[in-house]
């Protein structure tokens, strides 16, 4: 891989297992509610090109409570409007004093690039198609909460996977540590060459059969801004895909339930599914705040 | 030497000749004069002596390289390239001769254009024959004046960039072009089904999160023009930078048929693959995207058996603030005059053991009959002074910092290459000469 400035985050399929299992571990220790002032004086920016709800704010939260200044600069009301491109609005981020880069963009890559041309470290929270890192940690944080181990954990990812960074970032992370991963959903969301991402994959077009025995179910979103004229009837995806009380019932008794955010009640899953006691769906978003806590002291060289 | 002699003679000696055209490939003499091939004769047989002389030995004297895929950039996108330093690129590659795309900035679509682009004021050191837009503004729409673009010079029409997409319009295209016996050049792309893509649609593509271009986006477009091609006698279809194992199919199947089909294939397909991009590297970013190693496979089983009809570089020049971006949003395309003979000796000759004799041809012989360079593409008595001398043997590392092309956004950077051009003489004069 190029070189990239220390202390990056750019995605899991780079990372180590051992990698992984120390920033989790570090996130074990972080205390949201009672935070050690680790990053005092240092300046996080948050460069937000896409919409986000969770992801923003709890890396701002995770930033400020262990002592940070945080600037959110967001696409529109800022110089990108004019044309600047990513790299300038990146140089000149550095120039005013950041210690650390959290960015979101549209474009696949688009934190690789800065890392490889910046001093201070990136972390990616969410690039296009390609990963969003912290949301797969945030996820096996919270899949260890409940589960002994990830290893023989049998995890469904079904929906929109084609299209989506968290599924990319998950497999990778489920994979390094042997659970078994099979992918549902039709053809246009799932295309057969998904299998090829990391070994040990398999695919299945029936919930039914994807969801029996499962161990977690993690459910996506159809992203319905990055469909780009693709066709697909949303009564016929739910027919066949939607997590309903029925098919969960088909899972291990202690399955859990979870989801990335933003959820579609009604269309992915039901709204009963959502709020049921397996529901991990809220726990993923607290769970957000000390993972992320751990990645930026980490990039900043305070893990203790 | 006298390089900048108008006239006179200059005899090569010492040199093993190869011309595929006039099926030789001997130790041979060769004396230019007055811009044409005077003599050519075993060694120390020529009596007239030269003006000049070049001593050729240990290298291979072909006849000048024509590339029939160049981009110029002129008019309109000189902060890319110029038609000076696109043909100073061209020299030092070998190539004699260029085919210039007409993907401008206007678009070259007019007679007054390809006029334009073969005044003297545009510097250029080799031979640059204009290839114009099949529609106009390359909309896809309305056709060109076919007649008066070839009256004022161009070889061949094409809407590179972009394909001929249309099929009544396509059919139009090769039945118009057919009665003046001018190729039609193709960009084989649906983009109906490429929409967004930035790489071959794979398990590379999957893991970065882009989006495809597949093989049959090229393909479905090759099938269709090859048939549209069949209906009309006289109509010439060229498939331009041809990436897929199945738009192989097509071409070979259409030249069992009766129909004049050629294609031609880059360096960069027949070398590298859809995983050369690994994280991003927008230097791997053209169109057509990388392909398979299947696909690479058997474009060098084609490049080998015939089917292609000539190696073009698909040179083109791009500024870095187009490159050093997101993936997504970069331009397609590399530059490739500089590259492409030691690419095709190392990776052709000597991986794939194609002999030397097939690899000029696909450089001379094969593009020259393809827009029908007329005294060109071979060294037979009487032909255009246009030589490129080379040794296949020598061992040379690309630098793309030291390019003669405005542009250096190559990922041949530092590569290791055999095969290095010597000298480049065009009408009889020598242009270039490595150091």
């Amino acid at each position: 891989m190029t070189k990239v400035a220390r202390g990056s985050l750019l995605g899991i399929e780079h990372l180590d297992a051992s990698d992984i299992t120390a920033l989790l571990k570090l996130a074990r220790r972080m205390n949201p509610l009672k935070p050690r002032p680790l990053l005092r004086g240092k300046r996080v920016l948050l460069l937000f090109y896409e919409a986000s709800t969770r992801t923003r704010s709890s890396f701002e939260i995770a930033a400020k409570s262990m002592g940070a200044m945080t600037t959110l600069v967001l696409s529109s009301g800022s110089s990108i409007e004019k044309g600047e491109s990513l790299l300038d609005t990146a140089y000149t981020l550095q120039a005013v004093g950041a210690d650390v880069m959290v960015i979101r963009h549209s474009s696949a890559g688009a934190p690789l690039l800065m890392a490889t041309h910046l001093n201070v470290p990136v972390i990616n929270a969410g690039d296009g198609m390609h990963e969003h890192p912290s949301q797969a940690l945030l996820d096996a944080y919270t899949i260890l909460r409940h589960k002994k181990t990830l290893h023989g954990l049998r995890v469904v990812i079904v929906g929109d996977i084609y299209h989506s960074r968290v599924a990319r970032s998950a497999i990778h992370l489920l994979a390094k540590f042997g659970a078994h991963v099979t992918l549902c959903g039709p053809p246009e969301f799932l295309p057969e060459l998904a299998t090829s991402l990391a070994p040990g994959l398999h695919i299945t077009r029936t919930a039914e059969e994807a969801v029996h025995g499962a161990d977690v179910i993690m459910v996506l979103r159809v992203q319905k801004e990055r469909l780009a004229g693709m066709k697909i009837r949303l009564q016929d995806y739910i027919a066949r895909y939607q997590i309903t009380l029925p098919r969960l019932k088909l899972a291990k008794r202690d399955a859990m339930v979870m989801h990335p955010g933003p959820i579609i009640r009604g269309l992915e899953l039901t709204w009963e599914v959502a709020d049921c006691p397996q529901s991990a769906i809220v726990e993923e978003v607290h769970n957000g705040v000390p993972v992320r806590m751990a990645i930026l002291a980490k990039a900043l060289g305070k893990a203790r | 030497m006298a390089q900048e002699r108008e006239s006179g003679s200059l005899l090569i000696k010492g040199g093993v000749v190869i011309d595929p055209a006039a099926k030789l490939n001997a130790p041979m003499d060769v004396l230019l004069r007055d811009g044409r091939v005077a003599e050519i004769a075993v060694p120390n047989k020529i009596r007239a002596g030269g003006d000049e002389s070049f001593n050729a030995g240990g290298l291979v004297v072909a006849p000048g390289f024509i590339d029939l895929h160049v981009h110029l950039r002129e008019p309109g996108q000189s902060y890319k390239e110029t038609i000076a330093t696109g043909t100073a690129a061209a020299a030092a590659g070998g190539f004699t001769s260029v085919c210039c795309m007409p993907n401008t900035a206007p678009v070259v679509d007019s007679p007054e254009w390809i006029a334009w682009l073969q005044q003297p004021q545009r510097g250029a050191v080799v031979n640059v024959f204009p290839i114009a837009a099949a529609t106009q503004a390359s909309k896809g729409a309305v056709l060109t004046d076919f007649r008066g673009l070839q009256r004022a010079g161009a070889v061949a029409v094409t809407d590179d960039g972009k394909p001929i997409l249309g099929e009544s319009i396509m059919r139009e295209t090769l039945r118009l072009a057919a009665e003046i016996n001018l190729p039609v050049i193709q960009h084989a792309e649906d983009t109906r089904m490429t929409e967004n893509g930035s790489m071959n649609e794979s398990t590379t593509s999957f893991r970065l999160g882009l989006r495809g271009m597949s093989t049959a986006a090229e393909a479905s477009i090759v099938e269709r023009d090859v048939q549209l091609a069949q209906q009309f006698a006289g109509a010439r279809l060229h498939v331009a930078h041809l990436s897929t194992a199945d738009a192989l199919k097509a071409v070979r199947r259409g030249k069992r048929s009766k129909a004049h089909i050629t294609c031609e294939v880059t360096p960069h397909h027949f070398t590298l693959i859809d995983a050369d991009v690994g994280d991003y590297n927008t230097f791997c970013k053209m169109n057509p995207p990388l392909r398979s190693g299947e696909d690479r496979e058997a474009l060098v089983v084609a490049l080998a058996d015939g089917t292609v009809d000539a190696i073009a570089t698909d040179h083109a020049p791009h500024a870095t603030h187009e490159k050093i971006i997101e993936f997504e949003k970069a331009m397609f395309g590399i530059t490739g005059l500089e590259t492409a003979l030691g690419l095709a000796i190392s990776h052709l000759h000597r991986e794939h053991k194609i002999p030397l004799t097939r690899i000029v041809e696909l450089f001379t012989a094969g593009p020259a009959r393809v827009v029908d360079l007329r005294g060109r593409g071979t060294l037979a008595r009487g032909s255009h002074a246009d030589v490129t001398i080379f040794d296949p043997k020598r061992r040379w590392t690309f630098e793309a910092s030291k390019s003669r092309s405005k542009s250096h956004n190559t990922p041949f950077d530092g590569w290791q290459l055999t095969g290095k051009v010597i000298a480049t003489i065009v009408g009889g004069k020598i242009l270039y000469r490595a150091d």
